[in-house]
């Protein structure tokens, strides 16, 4: 303890001066806000029918998957003793919102994400399971569950039950991140964390992060396989990203307000914490680089008649700035939380390791490891057949025609 | 009625799946939760009875008395009522054959900084110093007698 001292200005109580949740735990928010957000944008395309958006709508959904395979692996790092957590479904602990949460991924991972992608991908997945060969022919094979059926009235009872599904993972969704922001607010003994404000906080920031999110992916994707972006599409995502943005920004400006009017006996702490110690993490990555300058450029896609070139380098420049935002965000709130003494009379430091358990490295590879398992699932369904050079439907007539983007 | 069953066939397959999974879950959760478990409250009944039969570590004062003569050299002092354990570690094995398991040697610097290393969050009657301005490199018991110090 006594190493910590450096860190520590003022009083601190022995048991606060050194951060217990980590980097891993703010990238524990991030990845399940993007999820709960890549799901949402899909989600818009299915139930609300907004057509300009479907480009999207299957990358979204894996998007969703290959985040969502990876959302527990920080706090499994974080914990330790991963082959407890299945004790958790075991033996749950009914007053535990930890435990819940595990049902609730759960059932979000099986109930909604696996079959909606499967629904969708169906006519897919029995074209290759007939045309396929070697192992790719059993994967296939087995994904059909043995049936080959993609007569016309099957197919609509998909896409009836896909809706279903999908009207179903809405909430889900919200459940999913809402329950992260619950973690925190429910905290009562921590003044940052506890509002009632934080589970909607974090959802729309979800939403936010996740728009922005499947927009740089897809303008990736489209990069890497030589494929034209399709200017309608990303226009409605700039555009969703830009009025969620301004809905996120305006809870958190609410929070901000509502904290300052309430003035209660942390404020002075909390202010005087994000005038120092989080003032270049909160008010220039979090609000300044984060917040106002995408907010400002997706402004100007709204306001101006811009060239394209010009619309998708603000995006994509709006995009990278919001993701940086939102994991200031979650690092603020994360590790925010943990600087200030409870007894208001002093302030801690977090030292991020490297190589450890919970360093530096880890987290970065927690960061890049949905981005590989998206790209393995994009491989093996690919998210856009009817632009894709060498897999026109056209060119099988056994795969399935593409709605026009 | 046989070809509407046709057409949603491969959703049957998909809920018998989903039937199985939920029939394998809860035979390994039959296999695998104890069956002592939530008798005595949200934990394994039998665990208690594990914890008993893990070996004591500490032997306790009284136990050093025995040998040492801890009332003389505690006599008055600041640590009279410090526990010998506390400083030289957990010593059951040394108390129950002394030939057996030797006390560790211990490093004055280290340990007494755990108590008295400066700490803002501690009492400000708590004597406490800053290890490297206070002894400038020395050892603690170079001045300090270890078992009655003074202040």
């Amino acid at each position: 303890m006594h190493n910590l001292l450096p860190g520590v200005e003022g009083f601190m109580y022995p048991n606060e001066m050194e951060l217990q949740w980590s980097v891993l735990i703010v990238l524990y928010p991030f990845i399940t806000g993007l999820v709960a957000g890549a799901f949402i944008l899909a989600s818009l395309e299915r139930v609300f029918n907004l057509e300009a958006i479907r480009p999207t709508y299957r990358l979204a959904l894996l998007t969703a998957l290959a985040f969502l395979i990876v959302a527990p692996l920080p706090l499994q790092l974080h914990l330790g003793h991963p082959e407890r957590s299945i004790e958790m479904f075991l033996t749950p602990h009914k007053t535990s919102a930890m435990a819940m949460f595990g049902f609730v991924y759960l059932w979000y991972l099986l109930a909604v994400l696996v079959i909606e992608i499967w629904l969708e991908y169906r006519p897919y997945i029995v074209a290759r399971a007939q045309s396929a060969a070697g192992w790719s022919r059993w994967f296939y094979r087995a994904a059909t569950l043995g049936s080959y059926n993609l007569s016309p009235r099957a197919l609509r009872i998909d896409d009836r039950i896909g809706r279903l599904i999908t009207v179903v993972g809405i909430p889900s969704a919200f459940l999913l991140h809402g329950y992260v922001g619950f973690i925190f607010g429910s905290i009562k003994a921590n003044p940052w964390w506890s509002t009632p404000l934080m589970p909607i906080v974090f959802l729309f920031s979800a939403i936010v992060s996740g728009i922005a999110a499947v927009l740089l992916i897809y303008f990736v994707y489209c990069l890497a396989r030589g494929i034209p972006l399709d200017m309608p599409c990303l226009d409605a995502m700039g555009k969703f990203l830009f009025y969620a943005f301004l809905v996120d920004f305006g809870l958190e400006m609410l929070d901000l307000v509502h904290r300052n009017y309430e003035a209660d006996e942390s404020l002075k702490t909390l202010s005087f914490m994000v005038e120092t110690r989080l003032f270049g993490s909160q008010i220039v990555l979090q609000i300044i680089v984060g917040t106002l300058a995408p907010l400002l450029l997706l402004g100007l896609t709204q306001l101006l008649s811009l060239t394209e070139a010009a619309r998708k380098g603000l995006y994509a420049t709006a995009g990278a700035l919001t993701l940086i935002g939102i994991f200031a965000m979650r690092w603020n709130v994360v590790i925010g939380g943990q600087l200030f003494s409870k007894s208001f009379l002093g302030y801690t430091t977090y030292k991020m390791e490297f190589a450890t358990r919970e360093g530096l490295l880890p987290a970065l590879v927690l960061i890049v490891l949905p981005f590989l398992i998206l790209w393995a699932l994009v491989r093996i369904f690919p998210p856009m057949l009817e632009y894709d050079p060498g897999r026109k439907p056209e060119a099988n007539p056994a795969l399935p025609a593409e709605p026009e983007a | 009625m046989r070809a509407g069953f046709r057409d949603s066939e491969h959703l049957v397959r998909l809920a018998l799946l989903f039937g199985v999974g939920v029939l394998l879950f809860l035979g390994a959760r039959a296999v695998l939760v104890p069956a002592d478990f939530g008798e005595l409250g949200h934990f394994r009944t039998g665990a208690l009875d594990d914890n008993r039969r893990r070996p004591v570590v500490h032997a306790g004062r009284a136990a050093c008395a025995e040998c040492h003569d801890t009332a003389a050299a505690l006599a008055g002092g600041a640590h009279a009522k410090v526990g010998c354990e506390a400083c030289h570690g957990a010593l059951a094995a040394h108390a129950a054959d002394p030939d057996a398991a030797a006390p560790p040697e211990l490093e004055a610097k280290g340990l007494c900084v755990r108590c008295h290393g400066f700490n803002p969050a501690r009492p400000a009657s708590h004597p406490q110093v800053d290890p490297e301005a206070h002894a400038e490199g020395a050892s603690c018991t170079d001045c300090h007698e270890a078992h009655s110090p003074a202040a």
